[in-house]
């Protein structure tokens, strides 16, 4: 296949609105492709949305035996909490300005990965995603310094259990394979020794807190180094090494460029900019000026929580405007699809790419897409539906964003142009150019 | 659109199939879907190829009650208000015995084949956490059980590219399990409701984004084509509905928590039409007996039974049905010492089970001791991953280094 042509200044912007963004409007990419692809660039690297003032604050559940009376309505309240906190956060995806710190919160969820399942607390999984809001748009060591002593993380990774004397290596071994370095850059004596300065900290009442007498206090020797490490000496020290930075970068490209790794030269330029201040914002910029960011072949299936939030968006559609019902039909289409947040898999996050291609899976995104559309007022960054097949397949076009239709689909949304506009929009949602990010 | 078999035999089962999947075509117009290519694999599947059916018991079943060692003193001690008598139990010699729910199962024991049960199987350095432990069975990577599914890594080594890919591993459940999630192949889901589009233009309009355009890279070429799976699929499932028992109305309750015997009635009528399809994941939840646990589990380890033994003495009747193996596993057991709450928390070894035909049946596998334990718990002597690595060896007849490495095919005799 010969090289393809990069993409133009309209659609280099509505891929940036898709990448470091939360997903395209159609108003958004009239203005972006005004201003252009730098000014765009700029601003979602330097706007900040205000922090939220709606921050979702759930009361603590009692700890109920299986056997208690209670249970039941306990575990009705935990699912409550869930839907109550996904739905939140959905929508604030959907809705802000300034999307990029969403974008980044999103991106260190499926990092540092951690599960409503085993946590059973969602007020703990809502303070780990306003710290990924807060601390998660800087610096990454600091980041990762609040990461391991983060309560949901604690718990996730059971460091609460690992004392002195009698370590747990699940965080230890995390924070380095997934977290920090990446698989084959450390030994498992690097895990053992990881494992002892994590000791210590203690979990009670959604809190973390350190308790000396649990702490392995004597050396350890990790990669190599021997020091008095602790948990904040471990993670500036892995933070620090050449191969985290290289690792943080390509994760960051995996989620946001391509499934192919970046060049040896590009990741050279990605380092740099990153440098010793493990500075996410420029690692950003320099991820958005390579050559390969323009490249049309470096497409990304959406994942299906950014397909759902980007359709959510371009439509002025929040979740929170369904009645209930539509509400938690919306939240098990998303399920069924694989994919909710604060409910990963497992600490490695969610896979990417084809799984999310299943023939099952347009069913259920239709029937999404559907449950969004249901009485949808079309209003707010939608604009009117004209009249006439050609113009309402291209309306269509337009209102999601989408650069252009093949010929396979414009055909096939042709067939529905006369009928609910709201019908167009949902099929437009399920085709191959709106479920993959070119 | 539904198709009739009456009496469903491999021929008649690929004309179906031509029938609807031209039928589907006609419609959406998109001529150049590989239907040939289709038919040619479904053809090609080797009437000696192995099937591995994948029943995963969600909740963490407590092994000790499934097969019990109702005649140790220890277990009588260790549990005075749950524990089985000896009396109570469907005898398998060694004085263990079956619990009292699992009737069928015994019948299946006493054939002396087709049963085989794989005793004191787990891991090293047992997690307790249902979530990481059932991760950990599903990846087969208990230090780091965060990348591709067991299955998922075969999905991996085994497709080609080929109309044949999405049928290689189904799952009956509505959410595909993580076991069928591979790096960069998954399985599918056959589960009631998952594989209709609407009636009408809406549907029809989607289906026709199946078509390839020129203009397709290839990740959107792959979103069409998986559109087109949708016909494969349905045109499997539509004739293995009607071959069986499966009513789509009663067939909807299928998941987690859903009706095994369902599931696997739909998996029983697929297997017998051949597609070609290697590996089924079914599923049945609910094993978390921290209390009460005696009523609980008889009732789900009944269903299992029924569902299992009807399962293996139908597919013991048909000469695909005989190149089945079942594989029944739960994240983990459960404690050896009962709870205050006349139930159990989480445990580490338990017993799998392994069914079918090719079984030489008996056990596997020495019993765990109940007096020389761990932190509590009992001591494993099986490491799963050598189970799989032999249902991968013998079963799907693929490399087991590919999707269970450092462990070779030959240290577990099926």
């Amino acid at each position: 296949m010969p090289a393809a042509p990069p993409l133009d200044e309209r659609a280099a912007v509505r891929r940036l609105l898709d990448r470091l963004g939360t997903g395209a409007r159609r108003p958004d990419v009239d203005a972006g492709a005004t201003a252009g692809f730098d000014a765009t660039l700029d601003a979602l690297l330097t706007r900040d949305e205000p922090l939220p003032t709606d921050l979702p604050s759930f009361p603590p559940l009692p700890a109920v035996k299986a056997d208690d009376p209670r249970k039941d309505a306990v575990e009705a309240a935990r699912r409550d909490q869930e839907q109550a906190s996904v739905t939140w956060w959905l929508d604030r995806m959907a809705t802000v300005a300034a999307p990029r710190a969403e974008k980044l919160t999103w991106f260190w969820h499926g990092h540092f990965a951690t599960s409503n399942q085993k946590v059973r607390d969602p007020q703990n999984m809502i303070v780990q995603n306003q710290t990924f809001r807060t601390l998660g748009q800087d610096s990454f060591e600091t980041l990762a310094h609040a990461m391991v002593v983060d309560p949901a993380l604690t718990l996730w990774l059971d460091n609460q259990t690992n004392r002195k004397g009698i370590p747990n290596e699940n965080l230890g071994r995390e924070l380095m394979e997934l977290f920090t370095l990446g698989v084959g850059h450390y030994a498992e004596t690097d895990v053992r020794e990881a494992a002892r300065a994590l000791t210590g900290w203690t979990y009670e009442d959604r809190a973390v807190t350190f308790a000396p007498t649990k702490f392995d206090d004597a050396p350890k020797t990790v990669l190599g180094t021997t020091a008095d490490y602790d948990a904040e000496g471990l993670v500036s020290m892995l933070a620090a090494r050449p191969e985290s930075a290289r690792f943080v970068a390509s994760r960051l490209w995996f989620r946001l460029v391509s499934a192919t790794p970046p060049s040896e030269a590009d990741l050279d330029a990605l380092v740099a900019a990153y440098g010793s201040g493990t500075a996410v914002r420029p690692l950003l910029r320099a991820i958005a000026t390579t050559p390969a960011f323009r490249d049309p072949t470096t497409a990304l299936v959406k994942q299906p929580v950014e397909w759902a939030v980007g359709l959510s968006r371009a439509l002025g559609r929040p979740l929170g405007a369904l009645p209930a019902a539509d509400q938690s039909k919306a939240l098990n289409q998303l399920k069924g699809l694989g994919q909710v947040p604060f409910d990963p898999p497992n600490v490695g996050g969610w896979p990417a790419g084809a799984p999310y291609l299943t023939a099952s899976a347009t069913v259920v995104r239709l029937g999404f897409a559907q449950t969004l559309l249901k009485a949808a007022p079309l209003s707010g960054p939608v604009e009117p539906p004209p009249s006439g097949s050609n113009a309402r397949v291209e309306w269509a076009r337009a209102t999601l964003a989408v650069d252009g239709w093949s010929g396979r689909t414009r055909t096939a949304l042709q067939s529905l142009a006369g009928g609910d506009p709201r019908q167009l929009l949902a099929a437009a949602a399920v085709s191959p150019e709106y479920v993959v990010s070119v | 659109m539904r198709t009739t078999v009456p009496a469903l035999t491999r021929r008649r089962f690929l004309t179906a199939t031509a029938v609807t999947g031209a039928a589907a075509l006609a419609v959406v117009g998109a001529t150049t879907v590989p239907w040939e290519d289709l038919f040619a694999s479904a053809g090609d599947l080797d009437p000696n190829a192995g099937v591995l059916v994948v029943v995963t018991l969600y909740g963490g079943n407590d092994g000790l009650n499934t097969v019990v060692p109702a005649s140790d003193p220890a277990y009588q001690k260790a549990r005075p208000e749950l524990a089985y008598r000896a009396q109570d139990v469907l005898d398998v010699g060694e004085g263990i015995g079956l619990n009292p729910a699992m009737t069928g199962l015994k019948g299946l024991w006493d054939s002396g084949e087709s049963l085989t049960i794989v005793r004191g199987v787990g891991y090293p350095e047992p997690d307790h956490s249902h979530f990481r432990s059932m991760a950990i069975w599903q990846t087969a990577s208990p230090t780091s059980p965060n990348g591709a599914g067991w299955l998922g890594r075969w999905l991996d080594a085994v497709s080609d590219g080929s109309a044949a890919d999405p049928l290689r591993a189904l799952s009956t459940e509505t959410v595909l399990p993580p076991l069928l999630v591979g790096a960069d192949r998954a399985g599918s889901t056959v589960a009631p409701g998952t594989l209709d589009l609407p009636r009408g233009a809406l549907g029809r309009a989607v289906a026709g984004f199946a078509a390839p355009d020129p203009t397709d890279d290839p990740w959107r070429a792959k979103a069409a084509a998986s559109i087109g799976h949708l016909g494969t699929l349905r045109a499997a499932v539509d004739p293995a509905i009607e071959g069986g028992t499966v009513k789509p109305a009663v067939a909807k309750t299928g998941g987690k928590g859903g009706d095994l015997g369902h599931q696997l009635d739909l998996i029983a009528g697929l297997v017998e039409a051949r597609v070609p399809t290697r590996v089924y994941s079914a599923s049945l939840g609910g094993f978390d007996t921290h209390a009460d646990e005696r009523g609980t589990q008889e009732r789900l380890l009944g269903q299992l039974d029924a569902a299992l033994t009807g399962f293996v003495q139908r597919l013991g009747g048909s000469d695909a049905g005989r190149q089945v193996t079942v594989l029944v596993y739960s994240e983990f057991g459960r404690r050896v010492q009962a709870n205050a709450s006349e139930g159990t928390d989480h445990g580490t070894a338990s017993p799998v089970l392994l069914l079918g035909a090719g079984m030489r049946g008996g056990f596997t596998g020495q019993q765990p001791s109940l007096t020389d334990l761990y932190a509590g718990d009992l001591r494993a002597h099986v490491d799963f991953r050598d189970v799989y690595a032999s249902l991968v060896d013998k079963v799907l007849g693929a490399d087991p280094d590919r999707v269970v490495p450092g462990h070779p095919g030959g240290t577990f005799a099926l």
